[in-house]
């Protein structure tokens, strides 16, 4: 029996971990906040777990500059042809390149902020426990294992991880019955997109024969690992790209994926909304570029990309005026972060031109991601606070007269909401300027379109934006004679409104989104090699 | 007759198709959730199609990574079906319409 085993030597591949760090901190930080609080009482004390994914995202971020420093000094790179240093990990499943530093640290960075601003809501709430966390940090495992697939596979892997763990969030307030049917429907059109998902890498492996990125890349230029060239089914890879496209545009929340939107934002715990609008978005796009650039980006490129062209205009348009009409404002943030992923999609179609505009549309989109994450979590903590107890105080209305209760409060927020709006000195303005640049310079006709509806978009936008500003600039008193009827009911909601707890460590992330808002409008700068690198990284 | 990966293909498309299609129609949350299952299990068909056509293992082994995939979402999917019965033991997917705009 035991010579049986000794004949047979099993070949692993060999794995440097150092490169794996950032998976390896955040999804095992959060396997053993579990483990730990379920065997140590001392692990389940008020903040601990808050404390505990804190430190796990701090160490993954700190992480990323010395694998930069390593990606760099690099002798012989897995390079493709932009010389791009790049490493291939378990025997190419995963690529560790500038991109995936990138996408790592936002995702990071929006892991550190929810968990700070979910720590507020669970006190509040009643619900001190650690899997609020655990799933948190396990998502965010996913999502940065999403946007660093090499394989197919990997990818639908990563995107479960980031996703199953969603869904879990979003019914876990157990006391609203919104929260629930929110965590159903997510679940259930969730796991129909996957399917679809699915399907789209088995058409796609069925034509090309691989399902790793370079493979699907290199059977479609003709030149596959065996330097033969394969009878490609190009009919049967467009639609294996059409049915990954609508996998990646519903996590994306993009026209006509974007009916679930707002009803699972509406029912999920606040602060979970904010990480569905930042890590989940910034992992859905880090995935969907790297499959379509990397692994679609030659002769189909100029199919897809007027795909994404529609799916950009649309969606710009839906969540835009669609915005308008809504009365909660979690509903309005909604098509808000629609009409956002639309902006995005408008850089990815500038990403998918050749060389020179391309670098320019990933640069905008890459750029675009880090404002965003930014600005809508900043929106959310602030949500989440006025939502007081029961998180159900969201109508617009219940920011009528914020800016005299909470000033601090309402500065801050006013100026998220400039972030949103894409006014200057904000980092929206560059953000939105960015994409329609990008979109600008591939100088054809439905370009100009497609930039034309963008402008008219962020227009239209302003007005939702600032319909919650002047809300909450207006005084109480000043409501409308209407409501003044109801005199009673007015000043019990006054009463309430002055009863808002501000918990000091949600009211630091709104400040951190806000200041970061600005100093990202005032020196857009910042950052800007990491980001070239990041977007060149994806030449290959 | 000879079968060929064409008439696995078609099966598969046709699960696939019977899935989202009862997705769509069906109103039992319970049911809906088999409906996923198909259409996954459908999708591994092709693969394993696809895999003996093309004399290439990747096929198959995506299949195992699925297979995974599918009871994860069936853990998380019955809790959340159980805790949304366990308010409204009768609740059809037409219930959980509290949320409209």
């Amino acid at each position: 029996m035991m010579s049986l085993f000794a004949q047979v030597p099993v070949s692993t591949p060999e794995i440097q971990w150092f490169y794996l760090a950032p998976i390896l901190i955040l999804a095992l930080g959060g396997v053993l906040l579990i483990t730990l609080t379920s065997v140590a009482p001392v692990m389940r004390g008020r903040h601990i777990s808050a404390l505990f994914t804190v430190a796990t995202g701090v160490l993954a971020l700190a992480f990323l500059p010395f694998i930069a420093a390593r990606l760099d000094g690099l002798v012989d790179p897995v390079a493709g042809q932009g010389g791009r240093p790049a490493v291939d990990l378990v025997s190419s499943a995963l690529v560790v390149d500038h991109f995936t530093l990138w996408v790592s640290g936002l995702i990071s960075v929006a892991v550190i902020l929810v968990a700070v601003m979910l720590d507020g809501y669970l006190e509040r709430e009643g619900f001190e426990s650690p899997e609020w966390y655990a799933l948190l940090l396990i998502s965010a495992s996913g999502g940065v294992i999403l946007a660093s697939a090499e394989d197919l596979i990997v990818t639908f892997l990563g995107l479960e991880i980031l996703s199953i763990a969603v869904y879990v969030l979003a019914a876990l307030h157990l006391r609203r019955s919104e929260s629930q049917e929110a965590g159903f429907k997510y679940f259930i059109l969730g796991a129909l997109s996957s399917a679809i998902f699915l399907y789209g890498i088995a058409m796609v492996y069925g034509a090309t024969g691989s399902t790793t990125l370079t493979g699907v890349a290199g059977s479609m230029t003709g030149r596959n690992a065996a330097g033969l060239s394969p009878a490609v089914d190009s009919s049967l890879v467009m639609v294996g790209i059409a049915l990954m496209l609508i996998g990646f545009g519903f996590k994306v929340s993009a026209f006509p994926l974007h009916i679930w939107t707002p009803d699972v934002y509406q029912g999920s715990p606040t602060p979970i909304v904010g990480f569905m609008t930042s890590a989940v978005k910034v992992a859905a796009f880090g995935g969907m570029m790297r499959v379509f650039l990397v692994g679609f980006g030659g002769t189909f490129a100029s199919d897809w990309r007027v795909l994404v062209l529609f799916m950009a205009g649309f969606t710009i348009l839906f969540g835009s005026f669609l915005a308008i009409v809504q009365t909660n404002i979690k509903r309005t943030m909604a098509f808000s972060s629609i009409a956002h992923a639309g902006f995005m999609l408008v850089g990815l179609y500038a990403a998918a031109s050749p060389v020179a505009i391309g670098d320019t549309g990933k640069r905008a989109v890459l750029f675009y991601l880090l404002a965003y994450t930014f600005m809508s979590i900043g929106t959310f903590a602030v949500i989440s606070i006025v939502g007081k107890k029961g998180d159900g105080n969201h109508s617009i209305e219940a920011y009528r007269g914020l800016a005299k209760r909470e000033p601090l409060l309402a500065m801050a927020f006013t100026v998220l909401l400039f972030g949103q709006v894409g006014a200057p000195f904000t980092a929206g303005f560059f953000a939105k300027f960015r994409v329609i640049a990008a979109a600008a310079q591939v100088e054809r006709t439905e370009a100009y379109i497609l930039a034309g509806v963008a402008m008219l978009g962020a227009a239209v936008g302003a007005y939702l934006y600032l319909r919650v500003v002047v809300a909450m600039f207006l005084d109480v008193q000043e409501s409308p004679s209407t409501e003044m009827a109801d005199s009673a009911d007015e000043t019990l909601a006054l009463v309430e409104v002055r009863a808002l707890e501000v918990p000091p460590a949600t009211l630091a992330v709104v400040l951190l989104a806000a200041v970061v808002t600005l100093v990202l409008g005032i020196f857009p700068d910042i950052g800007s090699g990491a980001l070239a690198e990041a977007a060149l990284a994806l030449v290959r | 007759m000879e079968v060929t990966t064409t008439w696995y293909l078609v099966l598969s498309a046709v699960l696939f198709a019977l899935g989202s299609f009862g997705l769509l129609v069906r109103r039992n949350p319970l049911v809906m959730f088999m409906c996923v299952e198909l259409m996954l299990n459908a999708v591994n068909i092709s693969f394993v199609a696809f895999s003996r056509s093309l004399r290439d293992l990747a096929g198959q082994t995506a299949v195992f990574f699925v297979l995974v995939v599918a009871a994860a979402e069936v853990v998380v999917g019955l809790s959340i079906v159980v805790a949304l019965l366990r308010r409204n033991p009768t609740a059809t997917v037409d219930d959980f319409a509290e949320m409209k705009g």
